[in-house]
């Protein structure tokens, strides 16, 4: 793990060896931990043993008297072999790809416009951190407003400006609405990913690209050659961080367009959604919802990964 | 090509993209504010008038002091704000507690409880959201602010302690080691020494906490269900979800939700910057 390659190795100036102190310290350690420790384990860890339970037996609260028999990796199996799970992790694919893609090369760009100096730049700065900060619903609902069918601004401006005749309901036509939605996340998270990337650009020396534009290399091959691969690991850590989040889309989803039209938009969170809270097969949801977990589970597993090789660089 | 000309087409690129970008970054938003404070006629014209003909706060006013239905929406701002406070002073007292012991102390398993601790940071809220209605349920919990800032706290801790272990490997251990011979407790060391040198970081976590904790919106969606307990994010979402949407109020609703968080991220900018860069924070 990456304490392992901390810096500063952990009880450097610590006491002497001795089995009294070290147990002291031991027990003042413990003493600090576990008020957090139990905390976490009522709330989250307990849970999650009860969830692996609940995906293991049948327990619908649609059908009162059936009792909840245990019945294995059924629940799993037939999540598996449905068609809705398959199309829904599709559409999370989709999403994830197109939104992730868009916000990795707007951020770029924006990164660096931001490396250049010029007057005005720290006011632009500040505000990369507006969409940053407006809440999630805030942004989704935004969003929802400027697509509006009948009165939206989206279409105001389009047809102000001729390019469309009349007014479209993009959030009602199965193709618009998943774009509508990548386009309220790539707003948001955009600026984010700018952030994080321009932090990456000040750590490359300007002499470097001096000399290639001395050499007489153009803007294009200096982003090409330079860089970008100089970026490389900050752009893994920020691509893995992103596709964490991004999998886990819900609540743009939820306030835009509840999943529809035509389940055009129905995610996988949403799916697991609508299971367990909207036609309450609670089981079928722990086991839903127990895929996401291991899915997730791998990102983190591939994150901590990046983040050592990206240490021992 | 000559040097002068590049300067001039390297300006002109700049400024067209700043333009551009800052035109992106402010548009929706000031839609968002325009729509609030527009007379809902203004809104609803074809052809859109996008300068309202008499801008008023009226609908702020009614939300803020007035008696009428928006009033609700006061109280579920009273709620965020109750919940966001609690939400932040638990999690950060337990969290910097134990980031101390992570930084400083040695014990065994420290490593797998930080694998463990990463792991339940990372956590989709999915995972545990139906069993955490079971048992709320069964204490008769669901919709009381209590049950929403007892899960946030236990989601935040371990973004507590990952941040604030970050915080204090930064600080340099010669004036620990000058209290311990002075005769300091460990314990006494970590609140004459350490905290007070660690105060950048801990306000840097509370705003992280406050920020997270206020617009967190789909436990709040499950947990909650009344004005008594629900928070803002929940109302907002009702709001445009609603058959005959108020534009005007919706907007209003979202410009108030919106108050905190920016204000938050322009005043504090350094430390804000600063957290996200430390690479501790989800987007």
């Amino acid at each position: 793990m990456v304490s392992r390659r901390n810096p500063t190795p952990s009880g450097k100036g610590a006491p002497p060896r001795g089995g009294l102190l070290q147990r002291k310290e031991a027990l003042f350690a413990l003493l600090l931990i576990l008020p957090a420790f139990v905390f976490i384990g009522i709330i989250i860890f307990y849970p999650m043993a009860l969830s692996l339970y609940l995906s293991l037996f049948q327990v619908d609260l649609t059908r009162k008297g059936a009792g909840t028999p245990f019945v294995g990796l059924a629940n799993y199996i037939d999540i598996f072999k449905s068609s809705y799970f398959w199309s829904s992790i599709g559409r999370t694919a989709y999403f994830t790809a197109v939104s992730i893609a868009l916000e990795m090369v707007l951020g770029l760009f924006v990164a660096l416009l931001l490396n250049e100096k010029f007057r005005g730049r720290g006011a632009l700065r500040s505000l990369l951190l507006l969409p940053w900060a407006l809440p999630i619903t805030v942004d989704a609902i935004m969003w929802k407003w400027i697509f509006n069918a009948n009165y939206g601004a989206f279409n105001a401006f389009l047809t102000q400006l001729g390019l469309i005749d009349k007014y479209q309901p993009w959030l009602t036509r199965p193709w618009s609405a998943m774009h509508c939605v990548i386009v309220a996340d790539v707003w948001k998270v955009t600026p984010l990913v700018a952030l994080l990337l321009l932090a990456g650009l000040q750590t490359i020396p300007r002499e470097l690209y001096e000399a290639a534009y001395v050499d007489g290399a153009g803007w294009f091959r200096i982003l090409w050659k330079i860089t970008i691969p100089l970026l490389g690991p900050t752009m893994t850590v920020v691509l893995v961080l992103r596709t964490l989040d991004a999998f886990r889309v819900f609540d743009i989803v939820y306030v835009m367009t509840q999943g529809g039209p035509a389940n055009a938009t129905k995610v996988i969170s949403f799916l697991t959604y609508q299971e367990a809270f909207k036609f309450l097969h609670f089981s079928k949801g722990a086991a839903l919802s127990y895929i996401i977990t291991l899915i997730v589970a791998l990102f983190a597993y591939l994150y901590t990964q990046t983040m050592k090789r990206h240490i021992e660089y | 090509m000559g040097l002068r000309k590049a300067r001039i087409i390297r300006g002109i690129a700049i400024g067209i993209a700043s333009i551009l970008l800052a035109g992106v970054l402010l548009a929706p938003p000031l839609w968002l504010f325009i729509s609030s404070i527009a007379d809902l006629k203004d809104l609803l014209r074809i052809p859109l008038r996008w300068i309202p003909e008499n801008p008023s706060f009226s609908r702020y006013e009614s939300i803020l002091f007035g008696s009428g239905p928006e009033s609700e929406f006061r109280k579920i701002m009273f709620n965020s704000v109750y919940v966001a406070a609690f939400v932040t002073i638990i999690c950060v007292s337990l969290g910097v507690l134990a980031a101390y012991a992570f930084s400083r102390l040695r014990f065994p398993g420290k490593e797998k409880i930080l694998f463990v601790l990463l792991f339940s940071y990372m956590l989709p809220p999915i995972a545990i959201i139906i069993p955490l209605y079971q048992i709320f349920s069964s204490f008769r919990m669901l919709d009381t602010k209590e049950a929403l800032i007892l899960v946030y706290s236990a989601i935040l801790v371990p973004f507590v302690i990952w941040m604030m272990r970050t915080y204090f490997d930064t600080i340099p251990r010669d004036l620990e080691d000058a209290a311990k011979i002075d005769g300091c407790t460990h314990f006494q060391t970590l609140f004459r020494v350490i905290l007070p040198l660690s105060l950048p970081g801990i306000v840097a976590t509370l705003l992280f906490a406050f920020l997270m904790s206020w617009e967190e919106f789909f436990i709040a969606l499950i947990l909650t269900s009344t004005p008594q307990a629900k928070t803002i994010p929940v109302a907002i979402a009702e709001f445009s979800g609603r058959h005959s949407i108020d534009f005007g109020m919706m907007a209003t609703g979202g410009v108030l939700a919106s108050l905190p968080p920016v204000f938050i991220a322009l005043f504090f900018q350094k430390y804000i910057i600063g957290g996200l860069l430390s690479g501790a924070v989800k987007g």
